[in-house]
């Protein structure tokens, strides 16, 4: 299994998209689709996402990946699968800025998983209290690449408290990873310093839930 | 090498900053603080108010210049200034720096009738020119006076999306040629305007360069290949700089572009940057911006301490935050106590940092 990660991850770190297919379809014939995605495609992603945290490989790199590997997945286990991970009701959302691409990488490599979440864009305070509370949502991502759009998660958690959401909330952009204490001071449960970091987190609050 | 001990002169900013950039070791390290947003702050005034009128933004970096005592004028108003010459549009924030509005390439298609704007006929950018021009005339050659000019290479993260440009750049290479011909135009005639009207120096900000953006191997064949393009039809020195991305593997390939700066990030150490930097590029950074917002007055002169140690001796380096922008939410009094560290801890020759470099 090591060694189908292994080459699974440098054929995605070389954006070889036909030696990534080849191997993932090898895979198949071997295991449920499900089992290829949660032994082979999450493990190789999250490889390429530790290798981003230090340096390893590039965002263009990550990005790609999880484009394809969604790609991919969505092919063998399309979005109505019973295998697939819908609770906890999760979504994710860029809040008050307009930077798309680390939302768009974490939805990626969410979905390339093998979860399902609402995609809620971008939004500002109020309207995400609003649809997360109206969505029952248990995992709220929040993605942000500016400072004042990070410090404004203070909000959004003192919000959703209010409104008495039972709603973890995880954190992630650049501003959190150059202060790693600002997570904790805008009330967030937690940060993730990649995509496949928020992986896990989603994976440890599902375990925290069930 | 004569050092202020033998000769203890006091220079000007530009002095100290031409000694550093050759090499040498001025009286101080020169502390490019560059601070935007702030001035707005000192007139008491929105940051949409501030940007409106280039009365405003001089009064501004002049206040700070005195204020907290850098070796500096930054002419920069906000990156997306350069999208409205292209046709979009800003979007003000009260306590940030204005965002562009809605992707002016809306499909990939766009690039084909893109057409480079004129610098002359932008309302915009000749609000900057004004403010150069003001600026020169107040300091005229004691103060460097700095310009600002995306790279080609980045400036389309904000007219398509960042997805989308790294789909083209990877997916399109022929309209990625071409988005490069209209865009390069255009920068080399924005920098080159800056520095007519006054400006000392480009800084060059290029973070889809980054190693932390794209790998090595495609920075060779487009954004270097980009950068050595253009940095020699710009008629003055440039900075290139990462806006907090990673740059430590490419510091060489960077050198090769011609630039004479790199602004480097909090996420590498000044040390090793400094030793790949061999010399053949000055640095400037790497404060941590982000975490500069609480930091005590300790933990500032910490901090100055921590990158002076790392890349001050023998000149060639620059003091500065790791971003290209100081962020509004950063108080005054950790501007104040970054001046008093450099004070403190930066007059040549640095005499401590053998025996003490925490």
């Amino acid at each position: 299994m090591e060694e189908w990660v292994r080459q699974f991850r440098e054929s995605l770190e070389s954006l070889d998209r036909i030696g990534a297919e080849r191997i993932f379809q090898s895979a198949l014939q071997e295991m449920t689709p499900i089992n290829a995605v949660e032994q082979i495609v999450a493990p190789a992603l999250e490889q390429v996402g530790a290798a981003w945290e230090t340096g390893g490989v590039a965002l263009s790199q990550v990005y790609l990946s999880g484009r394809f590997c969604e790609e991919l997945v969505d092919k063998a286990l399309p979005p109505s699968d019973p295998d697939r991970k819908h609770q906890p009701r999760s979504a994710i959302v860029v809040l008050n800025d307009y930077h798309m691409l680390g939302k768009r990488i974490v939805y990626s490599v969410l979905r390339a998983s093998g979860f399902e979440l609402f995609d809620y864009g971008r939004m500002d305070v109020d309207e995400l209290v609003e649809r997360v509370v109206a969505d029952k949502v248990r995992v709220l991502l929040i993605s942000v690449l500016i400072l004042p759009s990070a410090l404004m998660v203070r909000d959004v958690c003192s919000k959703l408290k209010a409104a008495g959401a039972e709603v973890k909330v995880v954190v992630g952009g650049a501003p959190f990873q150059f202060d790693e204490q600002m997570w904790r001071e805008v009330g967030a449960d937690a940060m993730g310093r990649s995509a496949p970091d928020a992986v896990n987190i989603v994976k440890n609050i599902m375990g925290e839930m069930s | 090498m004569s050092t202020p001990a033998d000769n203890p002169v006091i220079m000007n900013s530009m002095q100290r900053t031409l000694a550093t950039l050759g090499q040498q070791e001025p009286d101080r390290v020169p502390l490019f603080l560059l601070t935007t947003m702030h001035g707005a702050k000192e007139l008491d005034m929105s940051i949409e108010e501030y940007y409106s009128r280039a009365e405003n933004v001089i009064e501004g970096q002049m206040r700070l210049l005195k204020k907290y005592r850098g070796d500096c004028i930054y002419g920069f108003f906000y990156a997306s200034i350069e999208i409205e010459a292209w046709g979009g549009t800003t979007l003000y924030l009260p306590d940030g720096p204005p965002l562009c509005g809605a992707p002016i390439i809306k499909r990939p298609e766009d690039i084909d009738t893109l057409k480079t704007p004129s610098v002359k006929e932008a309302p915009c950018l000749s609000r900057v020119l004004e403010t150069i021009r003001g600026l020169k005339a107040k300091v005229e050659d004691s103060v460097p006076i700095i310009g600002v000019a995306i790279s080609p290479f980045s400036l389309p993260v904000m007219m398509m999306g960042f997805d989308h440009y790294i789909e083209l750049i990877y997916e399109q290479p022929e309209r990625f040629a071409r988005l490069m011909q209209v865009t390069e135009a255009f920068t080399v005639e924005w920098a080159n305007a800056q520095l007519e009207a006054g400006a000392t120096a480009i800084c060059y900000f290029d973070p889809v360069s980054s190693t932390t953006n794209i790998p090595r191997d495609l920075y060779l064949k487009t954004g270097q290949a980009v950068a050595k393009r253009v940095i020699s039809q710009i008629n003055g020195p440039t900075a290139t700089h990462m806006a907090s991305g990673r740059c430590l593997p490419i510091m060489s390939d960077i050198a090769d572009t011609g630039t004479a700066v790199v602004g480097v990030s909090a996420l590498e150490e000044m040390d090793e940057l400094k030793a790949a930097a061999n010399k053949r590029v000055s640095l400037l950074g790497n404060l941590n911006g982000v975490e500069m917002r609480r930091w005590t007055p300790q933990q500032a002169e910490a901090a100055v301490k921590h990158a002076i140690a790392g890349a001050g001796c023998g000149g060639g380096f620059i003091l500065g935050d790791n971003h290209g922008e100081i962020p509004w939410q950063v108080p005054e009094e950790v501007l104040l106590a970054i001046g008093d560290a450099v004070e403190r801890w930066g007059r040549y020759p640095l005499d401590w940092v053998d025996s003490d470099s925490s």
